[in-house]
């Protein structure tokens, strides 16, 4: 029975082992303790009224041993977490640098060679990295299960952490700090590709493969970019509304601004709705959706516009 | 043993007079003692419901009844009420001003009047936090910064009401104080004195100094919100780790204001259904005001994954465990009080054994969290709320409910209905274990609190938990039940149904106004049972 996920970096099974350790301390207690509880309990019921009882009042020796036996189990068990957790502070020297930007309510890395995605972190297997960290906003905190990491990101201030990918394969990424409305949206994978494809990806060689795939349409391509980009996080597409105005039945319409004016959805105003959120914001809507100016090119919000129009 | 010179001339009992204004200006440490209960337990009820709700939400996957929004200010309704109006004043407050004055063998606190406007402010601040709900705030009950600042909901009303809330509970441990200082009765040295005692005079202690420290912090959290003066949000300038810092500094030792009390019932209860002395008396009464000093200098054991630094961590982490030591001592001297005793199995037993059982698993699984390493993962996930749980539950609440049916007769002068009252322990016991126990399972699969959705993996590990808390909801409903029925129907209690030697037990139930006729001359610990052949200790 093991309730741990799968192990998929350098850390994550010296973190385990530490968990087991301390599990197999936890549990000689927890039987100890309820062992002796419950056969106390039934040995020593009241049989009648009259029943004598000793009068025990302490044991220096037995005192002596309770106190003694735990603070040495639980200096062994502190050095022991010690150990671990400066390996996992301390990133080797030739790990490869990719900066996070955590804001409300999505994930951005920034990579050495210009790249920048959307709530994906795309890495290489058994190549460390290191992710230089901060928000643009309130606190996050980038957790992996799978990688046993988890580091808060802040503002003003610049948060690390580091990490060996194992496996091939997608993983879980989750905002683990709350960060408000759509905290349990703020949801990522990271990617872990074999050299070879990583390196295909890095030289920007994927996205013409894509090309090549090409028959993809702009609805098509939209819909994947409202998965991929984070747009779900906020704005569902079956009408209920959430952190921000539902996308179904909304091109075409009017909206209602914060002041009261109203103005229909059209192409332009959903385009500068992406590349300026506050500048004509719904009426009983937050500012708080961030700027993807820099980040959709333009052929990719037109794609959007064309999956907005399909949501009726 | 304490000598019976009380007096036997009739007496008026507490509760005889009837009408609001004899309530509400009562100085009565009896009478402000069963306002704190109803208040506190008004508010274990509805913050109760509230996370009924939140489990419910979590039944499936998606949206189940409520948007994302009403889920965040649900379990933020639902931890800031528990914590600030209910677990933190909790078994101290209403307890405490019930017994303290009882078991000492005094007629009142040091400062009565002091006593009753504690109560006032915690009203107070109860109203305010009330007028919060007309905007809810959805911070959670940490009101961690920035995002404290940034929300467009009421926080400002809600960590006014806190700060209120906070001074009284500093002007409740300052006459815990001195009242234990100067009221003990003739005879009732510290080493007599019962062990609930010692554990009220720790929480007192850091009452009185913790306390201060969450209000100059919400303060200053409010001043941030209204003059945009940048202590907090790094935006202005700010550190928003400076403000983790002074929360917890307040808000760890605070974990020991509201376990310390349950210890101390713990302590009680166990020696008088054991029919033994307090095993290890001096062990007990010490490790309380150990835990209550080492307490303050564990607070950033919360922040080993904030940003702060690695020295600072290892600190904290070294000194986290130094407060297991005297948490562990407490479990392995009450389960010795039971070695050879003639164990009764009532219902406050039922609840004081429980609490050794939950409350060791919530010790043990703090163990994880306070290891460097393992904390890495385990931080923010359900593991540290079902820890958390474990022990507030698990050891609070389970310390409150036998306090509820151990001393429900000398309160009201009532017996309640034993069977029923044990149905409900077990429903409590079953239903806690089911919703809570399932999810150190999904935290160790990395399941985060606070969300309002989750992957579908965690699914059937969630609908289990929000199974249970309908079991511990039963439970729960039908204690209060039996005892609400019991206020009218209930046998008449006798002056001592449990044969305690405590001073409480030795005059009518309930207690007559000024409690004793003649203040006791005490002679004797109060742990006096079994048959004395050879002494030790």
């Amino acid at each position: 029975m093991n309730w741990l996920p799968e192990e998929a970096s350098n850390l994550a099974r010296n973190v385990d082992t530490v968990i087991w350790f301390v599990t197999i301390i936890s549990l000689v207690f927890f039987f100890l303790i309820t062992v002796v509880l419950v056969f106390f309990a039934i040995k020593y019921r009241r049989k009648s009224g009259e029943d004598e009882t000793p009068y025990i009042t302490g044991n220096h020796f037995l005192e002596t041993l309770w106190t003694i036996v735990p603070s040495i189990l639980v200096l062994v068990i502190f050095a022991y977490g010690f150990i671990v957790f400066k390996q996992m502070r301390t990133p080797p020297q030739e790990a490869l640098e990719v900066n996070v930007i955590g804001k409300q309510w999505l994930w951005q890395f920034q990579y050495d060679n210009g790249k920048t995605t959307i709530n994906e972190l795309y890495v290489q297997q058994n190549r460390p990295v290191k992710l230089i960290m901060r928000s643009e906003d309130v606190i996050h905190s980038f957790f992996v299960p799978a990688f046993r990491v988890k580091q808060d990101l802040l503002g003003g201030m610049y948060t690390y952490l580091w990490f060996t990918p194992t496996k091939v394969g997608v993983f879980d990424l989750y905002c683990a700090e709350y960060c408000g409305a759509a905290h349990s949206k703020m949801l990522g994978k990271v990617i872990v590709m074999s050299p070879e494809a990583y390196e295909r990806w890095r030289k920007g060689e994927e996205r013409e493969e894509q090309k090549g795939v090409a028959s993809i349409s702009p609805v098509q391509l939209g819909e994947q970019l409202y998965q991929q980009r984070g747009c779900n996080a906020c704005h569902t597409i079956d009408g209920t509304p959430s952190v921000g105005p539902s996308w179904k039945g909304l091109f075409g319409h009017e909206v209602t601004l914060q002041d009261g004016t109203k103005v229909t959805a059209d192409e332009n105003y959903i385009r500068e709705s992406i590349l300026e959120p506050q500048a004509k914001l719904v009426k009983g809507y937050q500012p708080v959706m961030p700027s993807f100016k820099g980040i959709l090119t333009d052929e990719e919000i037109s794609a959007i516009i064309a999956y907005i129009k399909t949501l009726k | 043993m304490a000598n019976h010179t009380v007096a036997e001339t009739i007496h008026v009992p507490y509760l005889e007079e009837k009408g609001i204004l004899s309530w509400i200006l009562s100085t009565d440490h009896k009478r402000i003692g069963i306002m704190y209960l109803v208040s506190i337990s008004t508010f274990f009820v509805l913050a109760g419901i509230a996370a009924l709700l939140v489990r419910l939400e979590l039944l499936s996957p998606g949206k189940t009844i409520v948007d994302a929004h009403t889920y965040n200010v649900l379990f933020t309704f639902h931890g800031s009420a528990m914590v600030f109006l209910f677990i933190v004043p909790g078994i101290a407050a209403s307890f405490g001003n019930f017994l303290i004055p009882l078991m000492i063998g005094a007629r009142d606190v040091a400062f009565p009047r002091l006593n009753l406007l504690s109560y006032w402010l915690y009203l107070l601040g109860t109203v305010i936090i009330l007028f919060s709900l007309l905007k809810p705030a959805d911070t959670g009950w940490t009101f961690y910064t920035p995002y404290s600042i940034q929300t467009g909901t009421d926080v400002i009303l809600l960590t006014f009401g806190v700060f209120v809330l906070g001074f009284s509970s500093i002007l409740t441990g300052l006459n815990f104080i001195v009242t234990v200082h100067k009221l003990r009765a003739p005879g009732m040295t510290w080493h007599r004195l019962p062990l609930f005692i010692w554990s009220s005079y720790a929480t007192a202690i850091l009452q009185l100094l913790a306390t201060p420290v969450l209000g100059i912090t919400l303060l200053l959290l409010i001043a941030e919100r209204v003059f945009g003066i940048g202590f907090f949000d790094p935006a202005k300038g700010g550190d928003p780790i400076l403000f983790q810092n002074f929360f917890w500094f307040y808000s760890h030792p605070a974990v020991y204001i509201m376990i310390i009390p349950a210890m101390g019932v713990i302590s009680e209860v166990i020696p008088v259904f054991a029919r033994k002395p307090i095993f290890g008396y001096k062990a007990i009464a010490y490790s309380s005001l150990a835990i209550a000093l080492i307490s303050f200098l564990v607070w950033a054991h919360h922040m080993f994954v904030s940003g702060m630094s690695e020295v600072a961590a290892t600190v904290f982490s070294f000194l986290t465990f130094l407060v297991a030591i005297p948490t562990a001592i407490k479990v392995f001297n009450w389960l010795a009080t039971l070695y050879k005793g003639s164990i009764e199995l009532r219902t406050p037993m039922l609840y004081a054994l429980s609490f050794i059982f939950l409350f060791t698993i919530g010790g043990l699984t703090g163990v994880f969290l306070g290891t460097l390493a393992a904390d890495v993962h385990l931080h923010d996930t359900y593991f540290v709320v079902a820890h958390m749980h474990y022990v507030m539950i698990g050891g609070t609440v389970m310390g409150f409910f036998a306090a509820l049916h151990f001393w429900y007769p000398k309160m009201f002068g009532k017996m309640y209905n034993e069977a029923v009252a044990k149905v409900a322990w077990f429903l409590v016991f079953v239903g806690f274990n089911v919703t809570f126990f399932p999810q150190f399972i999904l935290g160790m699969e990395g399941m985060p609190r606070r969300y309002a959705d989750y992957p579908p993996q965690f699914h059937t590990l969630h609908e289990i938990s929000t199974i249970g808390s309908w079991i511990l909801g039963l439970g729960i409903l039908i204690m209060a039940l039996n005892l609400l029925r019991s206020l009218t129907n209930g046998e008449k209690a006798p002056d001592n149904p449990f044969n305690s030697l405590s001073l409480e037990w030795q005059i009518p139930s309930p207690p007559p106004h000024e409690n004793f006729e003649k203040i006791p001359h005490v002679t004797d610990w109060t742990y006096g049972y079994g048959k004395k052949n050879n002494q030790e200790g």
